[in-house]
């Protein structure tokens, strides 16, 4: 399984010279065995993906975790989407009492934007997603709601014998330095627990999250806390601020590894790294 | 490993900032998590019982009515509640294993998060002889 981070930025896109190391895109990552290949997340990220090149079978898969803005301003604008003779499927999280697709609709409709949902040429499907595992060729998909204001998934993919989390945007405890001490009441932790590979919302230094608490973010050392709790492999820092310079960003990665001694690698995610698992 | 769904999680994360004592409990009863104001109530701390089942914390405290008769598990909001997925209310007695009896009303609500299932009840007390 390779592991592509198309976009990793939160919040908003940004083209700032100041960003450019770990890239200005936001949330898309793409997962491929061979000729399968899984995207999740349609932030600005999923612009760079060539479907000429990679797609060239009818169906494409999209898991969306949430509906916040960063994880779907690619959609509109995704190629397959505007091809009638493909077959695009979104996975999302339903909402208590809208429909994922009527709350995609808010977005994918005037003022917003030009075409309504309805008229997007593709044949495409819709699926909510609740608390489920499910299978997409050769990936093995658990979705789980995870603590993230409104409705938010967070996954766990299977291929063969190697697992990627991916949890983007994750306030896994609220207002308290650390996770609850009993497993059962950490958010998400299943999703994450003995993964190969965990990528993981670190928006905040500790000192910002202090002022941002019930926004829905981790600072990077809840991250670091909370992929050493799951026993993870590696773990991927991920939902970089926008409005952190990269080498604001660097600093601080610097001074919380020199204070932390973790015994897994910990690296700050950079757009267009490839992982292979 | 199978840890509680995301609208239990978040029932405690409130729970733990009340200063009105809480229940939380699983479809079987099952005593989750109680907050540090409902350790009064039940004579232990959270953190030295964990989760109780329903055949031991309903021992810990005795439900009576108006009259000093023994309430009905049945009668209790929780109870109601766990039984028929809806909000229940009552105001009853209480008397503790250590002899002080309480005037309380409680209030407890189904827990039914985004995946629709019932995944629990919380009940909110209320001490109805002072300002918790």
């Amino acid at each position: 399984m390779r592991v592509i981070l198309h976009g990793t930025r939160g919040a908003y896109p940004t083209s700032s010279i100041e960003n450019q190391k770990y890239g200005g895109n936001t949330s898309c990552i793409e997962i491929i065995d061979g000729d399968q290949r899984l995207i999740v997340d349609a932030g600005t990220g999923i612009l760079g993906i060539d479907f000429d090149q990679h797609y060239t079978s009818d169906r494409i898969d999209i898991l969306l975790t949430h509906l916040h803005l960063d994880h779907i301003q690619g959609l509109g604008f995704c190629k397959p989407l505007f091809e009638p003779d493909k077959e695009v499927h979104l996975w999302g999280p339903g909402g208590s009492t809208n429909s994922l697709q009527s709350r995609l609709n808010r977005f994918l409709s005037p003022p917003l934007f030009p075409v309504v949902l309805r008229d997007i040429p593709c044949n495409l499907q819709i699926h909510e997603l609740p608390n489920t595992t499910f299978s997409l060729g050769r990936f093995n998909i658990t979705s789980e709601f995870i603590s993230h204001p409104g409705p938010t998934v967070g996954f766990r993919i299977q291929n063969g014998s190697k697992t990627l989390t991916y949890i983007p945007d994750h306030e896994p405890v609220l207002g308290r330095a650390h996770l609850y001490k009993e497993d059962e009441w950490v958010s998400g932790l299943g999703l994450a627990m003995r993964t190969n590979l965990l990528i993981h919302d670190s928006q905040y230094s500790k000192k910002e999250y202090g002022d941002k608490v019930g926004w829905g973010h981790s600072s990077l050392e809840m991250a670091a806390e909370y992929s050493a709790r799951a026993h993870a492999d590696h773990l991927i820092l991920f939902h970089h601020n926008p409005a952190h310079s990269d080498d604001f960003r660097t600093q601080m990665f610097d001074t919380f590894m020199e204070k932390h001694n973790y015994d897994f690698p910990i690296e700050l995610a950079v757009q267009g790294q490839e992982i292979e698992l | 490993m199978s840890g509680h769904t995301i609208e239990i999680i978040l029932s405690r994360q409130l729970a733990d900032c009340l200063t009105v004592p809480v229940f939380i409990v699983d479809p079987q009863g099952t005593l989750l998590f109680y907050n540090v104001p409902a350790e009064e109530i039940l004579g232990q701390r959270f953190q030295d019982s964990g989760p109780m089942p329903v055949g031991r914390w309903s021992t810990l405290f005795y439900p009576l009515d108006e009259d000093g008769n023994h309430l009905p598990a049945g009668e209790l909001p929780l109870v109601k509640t766990l039984n028929n997925q809806e909000p229940a209310h009552k105001s009853f007695w209480i008397k503790s294993l250590s002899g002080k009896t309480t005037k309380i009303s409680v209030t407890s609500i189904p827990i039914i998060g985004r995946s629709k299932e019932f995944t629990g009840a919380i009940a909110i007390f209320w001490d109805n002889e002072r300002r918790i």
